[in-house]
């Protein structure tokens, strides 16, 4: 029954952050919204395994927060360098 | 008072300081008025929203497997969160994203009185 409270609670959190990533003027408020996003989920996805009672949930949880996070640094990379081909070094030329 | 009872009320407690956590973190993204302020926001629950409920998580975990996972997960969440909000702030920053200062984020203008003529600046 906590869980549902609780995931409950998470999904208004997630509602109001997607309207921050719809209203978001600049390109880096929807990426910290999505991060943010990612991280409810992560909590999202704990508490339906509890409340499904499938343990395994945790793991794909456990995954999508590894994920969230190397998705959020390649955005800000690609905005970042116009390009996500490029290795370090060369990019050292642009600012 | 066996274990499970009184495992159910401190769970109930994590679960709503959590969920109450997450929920002001949100609704700060939503409502500051700058970027920079709202990293603040975003922080706020990525830590200690996420924190608290998975505190309460791995109270309610049957095995020491699943409590080992929350425990997995609560480290990384801990690592990566901070690592994320700052690349996004420096990315903004790199970016040319300047921060609102100075009167801008008083929403009330406040009525001049005498000893503040011009109002509060």
């Amino acid at each position: 029954m906590m869980f549902v409270v609780a995931s409950i609670a998470v999904l208004v959190s997630m509602a109001l952050v997607l309207a921050r990533a719809i209203l978001g003027p600049t390109l880096y408020d929807r990426v910290l919204a999505g991060n943010s996003f990612g991280t409810k989920t992560v909590l999202l996805l704990g508490l339906m395994g509890y409340v499904t009672g499938r343990p395994d949930f945790l793991d794909i949880a456990l995954l999508y927060a590894l994920i969230n996070f190397t998705g959020t640094i390649a955005i800000l990379k690609f905005f970042r360098y116009r390009t996500m081909a490029g290795s370090m070094d060369d990019m050292r030329g642009q600012s | 008072m066996s274990w499970d009872v009184i495992s159910d009320y401190i769970a109930w407690g994590f679960f709503i300081i959590g969920a109450l956590f997450v929920i002001v973190g949100a609704l700060g993204i939503l409502r500051f008025p700058d970027f920079y302020t709202r990293i603040h926001a975003s922080g706020l629950t990525d830590t200690l929203g996420a924190e608290f409920i998975l505190i309460g998580m791995a109270i309610q975990a049957p095995s020491w497997l699943i409590a080992a996972k929350i425990l997995m997960m609560m480290i990384f969440l801990l690592l990566t969160s901070p690592v994320a909000t700052h690349a996004v702030a420096h990315a903004a920053w790199v970016g040319g994203l300047n921060p609102l200062t100075g009167k801008d984020l008083t929403y009330d203008e406040v009525t001049p009185t005498e000893e503040e003529p011009e109002g509060r600046v």
